[in-house]
């Protein structure tokens, strides 16, 4: 018998969500880089949240400014305990920077949607093209944090590198990891130098999910973050072109595996990639076990 | 309304490989063509059928593709 999740209150299906997306006490969010899927068709109830304009500081680089934040909760009509529930495209990539975000300014009860819009339109679930009608939340919504020990910072990373005491998990793809290519294929070059952070191991986000978008079991992301040294034992850095993709990988391992000190180096390769003398490694990835 | 006809497959175009998925809601043919790793969506197109809406998401992913760069590592 497989092993369960570490946190498996973090994980609803579409099942569920069909059976409770329109309940008082929880707030369904579509969460993706624009609104532009969420306005072709998205879950009934369901709000969105654009990751370019809502999620991030749009004149500092940075995450959501903690007013800021409050009242993205408040206007979305959510209390400090609402249930809410994420879901997006790219097998819930923004979702998970949505979560990470959250889990930040310290709200309890946030959840994904396993397998994310892709299984829920592939198992032809009710979809609707207007927005529903959202009353702020009756009391204002109040953060906590933000809580810096889920978020790595350049010197941090700058640190662990040098002194290698964390494993740091490079979630990009090959192409990217190698250097061959400076971003994903058919999107700007935003970084001057292609590579990765020296002593990065290859885990491709991907990895961790089936072919219809839900999380693979337990027993397969062990084996597979096993074997390119992730354990209790060291601390764990993710990261990856803009800290999206990693954020979803920082959400495999903190919550469906347990890590407990794992932190998502948002800053990832447009920042490292960028910095004047910063070391860099180029090349495929070492196959497990080799330093 | 509920989307029908849901498929997905990957699709060579120039040398990178495209996912592309594609469904139907209400009357229109929806497309998005993805560069599968990382799975970034390159074009979401809206069409009267499924052989429109893949032709021009195929399309557009081909001109956003020939712009990147293979560099010698």
């Amino acid at each position: 018998m497989s092993a369960s999740y570490a946190h498996p209150e973090v994980l609803v299906n579409t099942e569920w969500v069909a059976a409770h997306a329109q309940d008082p006490s929880i707030r369904v969010v579509e969460v993706d880089v624009d609104t532009k899927a969420y306005d072709e068709g998205h879950v009934p109830g369901a709000i969105a949240w654009a990751w370019n304009t809502q999620l991030c500081d749009t004149t500092v680089r940075d995450i959501l400014p903690k007013p800021a934040f409050e009242a993205l909760m408040t206007q979305s009509g959510i209390s400090n305990d609402t249930t809410v529930v994420l879901y997006g495209d790219n097998n819930n990539w923004f979702a998970a920077w949505a979560l990470w975000q959250m889990k930040m300014y310290g709200h309890k009860d946030a959840r994904i949607m396993d397998g994310g819009r892709k299984k829920w339109l592939a198992e032809g679930r009710d979809v609707e093209t207007a927005a529903p009608k959202t009353a702020p939340a009756a009391r204002a919504y109040q953060a906590s944090g933000p809580d810096y020990s889920l978020r790595a910072f350049l010197p941090e990373v700058q640190r662990a590198q040098k002194s290698a005491s964390a494993v740091m998990i490079d979630v990009r793809s090959p192409q990217e990891f190698s250097g061959e290519i400076l971003a994903p294929p058919g999107l700007p070059e935003t970084c001057q130098r292609g590579g990765h952070i020296p002593g990065a191991r290859s885990v491709p986000w991907g990895k961790a999910c089936n072919d219809d978008g839900t999380f693979k079991s337990v027993d397969e992301l062990q084996k597979l973050y096993g074997a390119e040294g992730v354990s209790q034992a060291k601390p764990v850095i993710a990261y990856c072109r803009i800290g999206e993709r990693s954020s979803h990988t920082w959400f495999v391992l903190k919550y469906l595996l347990g890590v407990s000190n794992v932190t998502n180096y948002d800053g990832s390769w447009t920042e490292w990639g960028n910095l004047v003398g910063a070391p860099v490694e180029k090349g495929a990835a070492k196959s497990a076990g080799q330093a | 309304m509920k989307p029908e006809h849901f498929s997905e497959r990957q699709v060579d175009v120039d040398g990178w490989q495209v996912n592309l998925t594609t469904y139907k809601l209400g009357e229109k043919w929806h497309s998005k063509a993805d560069n599968v790793s990382p799975g970034a969506a390159l074009a979401r197109v809206v069409a009267e059928s499924r052989e429109a809406a893949e032709e021009r998401a195929l399309a557009r992913a081909k001109e956003l593709l020939s712009r990147t760069k293979r560099h010698t590592v």
